[in-house]
């Protein structure tokens, strides 16, 4: 598999699951709702009955201070922890006033299943093993075949789009462990991008990189969300937050994780749910090109 | 990981084409081997001697009008060298298939299939029988050992994981290590205690691993353990290829980390002692043929699992037939001759590798 050709595939991945015909897992863009999320470990209370709503088609950031509880709750979302109580639903159309919606228990779902529903891009992760980028990205396509099957042409050309997708296509053949951080970012989205997910979870996306590769890795968020993509991403950084997301939660520390803000970004990153959260003195700026929030900090 | 990485060419990944390619030449060398490795030795057989004796057994000789093999041969063949030959064979598919396995399961490229404790149990349990010279029950308390020591191991790494991320690859290997280097204590102490005159060549050439004397009751326990075992492991390949970047990963690709995680960990235990059983801990097969393998065909499991156990089995033959011919009429337990070869070809894959590291 070492000649990757430049050629597309006419396969779609931007659009997730829309034209393809896996119309059993993907029917149009669907929102994500943790509810009353309750999590501990070892007896010390992580998240404390949390709730989070990442609208479909949107870029969410969830932010707060170190230890707030944001890694462990995209875990929880992911399936990879279980919570000691909530839930986690995938929301396909919220109900109108007095109708309910359509939605689905996440957690209750199938394993594989879910891995087709939702993609999960960790913080740093890494391989001792001599593996390329191209089959790096393929093992996003283990959850769309049988588990005694190898890959098929249509998952070897869907892995080929995602790193096209994803900026990456020129390092096909490169072996993951000689990449630089942007480069192997952009490959870790590419394998989630081949799950072809309707929602993805990214933790610190943008941890270790260059500020080039962190305006290119936001860019390819934004463009996955604009393409019906529900995104919700753990940041640390409320700068790259205020300039990139729709949507944003803070998280707050005390006495254990818990949402005090939610909303669009205009609404929640102010001082007056910032400074309290973070113990800082923030000032909001305007950019003068794109008129977003430019946030800058001073010590109290 | 530093921005300016080697740019080393990538590593071969094996079109279907070419892994079929592998797989068919490595199966004739591994049969060729099996012919070729039962005629060396004192006797002075040839490959077509072996062939008759074996087609005669398997009641082919009318259907392909062969004489009947002189009766020194056939014992010679069928009731000394084959037994043997095969019964290396299987030892080094398992070994090998158990080593890839466990490289992967735990994300460590030093693990090989004893790092459970599995090898220092086996051999506290097939020592204390030596020095009590119940020969007979040495393979039985061998298995006992291993399989102490790996309940012993998976206890300890739960345990200690409890509350904290249960079995973590991390935990298995340390706690490996803490109830293999008890049992290894425990091991001396017994010979130290224990053994008088001869029983300390005898237990030493077990605990160095040696397929000498092996009947067919070895070629059973071996090959059956491998043919259904190791073909189970060897079919896990889209699964470990799932745990490349972490259980976090494997996880979120839709695989029961912590199921599978247990299931190859016993199927682990189980082939490995019983080869154990058989042969004593062989040493460096486990360790060095995935690593190997890997040269050829990149870190994709559906081709380094069946290729590894194809050459590991091709491996230890050979090895086995330089321990008991080199220093003839004197055999060496093949496991000096496999820490021999594995010690140099790991420092030279090693060296190769320093440019990917």
């Amino acid at each position: 598999m070492t000649q990757i050709s430049e050629h597309t595939t006419g396969q779609s991945l931007t659009g997730p699951a829309r034209t393809d015909g896996r119309a059993a897992d993907g029917a149009g863009g669907a929102g994500l709702a943790a509810e009353r999320v309750r999590w501990s470990v070892g007896g010390r209370l992580i998240l404390d009955d949390v709730d989070v709503t990442a609208p479909p088609g949107a870029l969410t950031g969830l932010v707060g201070p170190n230890g707030t509880g944001k890694s462990s709750l995209l875990r929880l979302v992911a399936g990879v922890e279980r919570p000691d109580g909530g839930r986690v639903s995938l929301v396909a159309r919220p109900g109108a006033p007095g109708e309910a919606g359509d939605s689905e228990d996440l957690l209750a779902m199938a394993r594989r299943r879910r891995a087709r529903t939702l993609a999960f891009v960790e913080q740093d992760a890494a391989s001792e093993l001599p593996v390329t980028v191209f089959d790096a990205v393929l093992l996003g396509r283990t959850p769309h075949r049988s588990v005694l099957a190898g890959p098929t042409e249509d998952d070897n050309a869907l892995a080929r789009a995602a790193l096209e997708r994803a900026g990456a296509g020129d390092l096909a053949a490169r072996e993951v462990s000689t990449l630089s951080g942007g480069e192997r970012q952009r490959v870790h989205m590419a394998r989630a991008l081949a799950q072809q997910p309707r929602v993805l979870l990214l933790d610190e996306p943008t941890n270790h990189l260059d500020v080039a590769a962190q305006l290119a890795t936001m860019r390819l968020v934004g463009e996955l969300a604009a393409d019906g993509v529900t995104v919700l991403a753990a940041l640390h950084d409320l700068s790259l937050a205020a300039a990139t997301c729709d949507h944003v939660v803070v998280l707050a520390p005390e006495p254990a994780g818990r949402v005090v803000a939610a909303g669009p970004v205009e609404e929640v990153l102010v001082p007056e749910v910032i400074d309290p959260t973070y113990g800082v003195r923030t000032t909001v700026l305007r950019h003068p090109r794109t008129g977003r929030p430019v946030l800058t900090f001073d010590e109290v | 990981m530093s921005e300016t990485a080697t740019r080393a060419p990538a590593p071969a990944t094996l079109s279907r084409g070419r892994l079929l390619a592998w797989l068919g030449v490595t199966t004739a060398a591994l049969l060729a081997s099996v012919v070729v490795t039962v005629a060396i030795g004192p006797a002075g057989l040839t490959p077509s001697d072996v062939g008759q004796v074996v087609a005669t057994r398997l009641g082919l000789g009318d259907l392909l009008g062969l004489a009947t093999p002189d009766r020194l041969d056939d014992g010679i063949v069928w009731q000394l060298r084959l037994p043997r030959v095969l019964t290396a064979a299987a030892v080094g598919a398992g070994l090998a298939v158990c080593g890839v396995v466990m490289q992967s399961l735990t994300r460590n490229p030093l693990a090989d299939p004893y790092l459970l404790g599995l090898s220092s149990g086996a051999s506290l349990g097939a020592v204390s029988v030596l020095v009590l010279g119940w020969l007979a029950v040495l393979p039985v308390a061998a298995f006992v050992g291993a399989a102490a020591a790996l309940v012993a191991t998976l206890a300890l790494a739960t345990a200690a994981g409890r509350g904290a991320g249960g079995l973590s690859p991390g935990r298995t290997v340390l706690a490996g290590l803490a109830v293999s280097q008890l049992a290894a204590a425990a091991t001396s102490f017994v010979i130290f205690w224990s053994a008088r005159g001869d029983q300390y060549r005898e237990i030493l050439s077990w605990m160095l691993g040696s397929v000498a004397g092996a009947q067919w009751s070895s070629v059973l326990i071996t090959g059956g353990a491998v043919l259904v075992l190791g073909t189970l492991l060897a079919s896990t390949g889209s699964v470990l290829d799932a745990f490349t970047f972490g259980d976090t990963a494997a996880a979120t690709l839709g695989v029961p980390v912590a199921a599978v995680r247990w299931v190859l960990l016993i199927g682990v235990a189980l082939l490995t002692g019983a080869l154990v059983s058989q042969s004593g801990a062989i040493g460096f097969v486990g360790l060095i043929l995935p690593h190997a393998v890997r040269t050829i065909t990149g870190a994709r499991h559906r081709a380094l699992l069946p290729l590894s156990m194809l050459c590991g089995a091709t491996f230890l033959m050979w090895a086995d037939t330089l321990a008991r011919t080199v220093f003839t009429p004197r055999e060496l337990p093949v496991g000096i001759v496999t820490a021999a070869i594995g010690a140099p070809v790991f420092a030279v894959l090693l060296w190769k590798g320093k440019a990917r590291a």
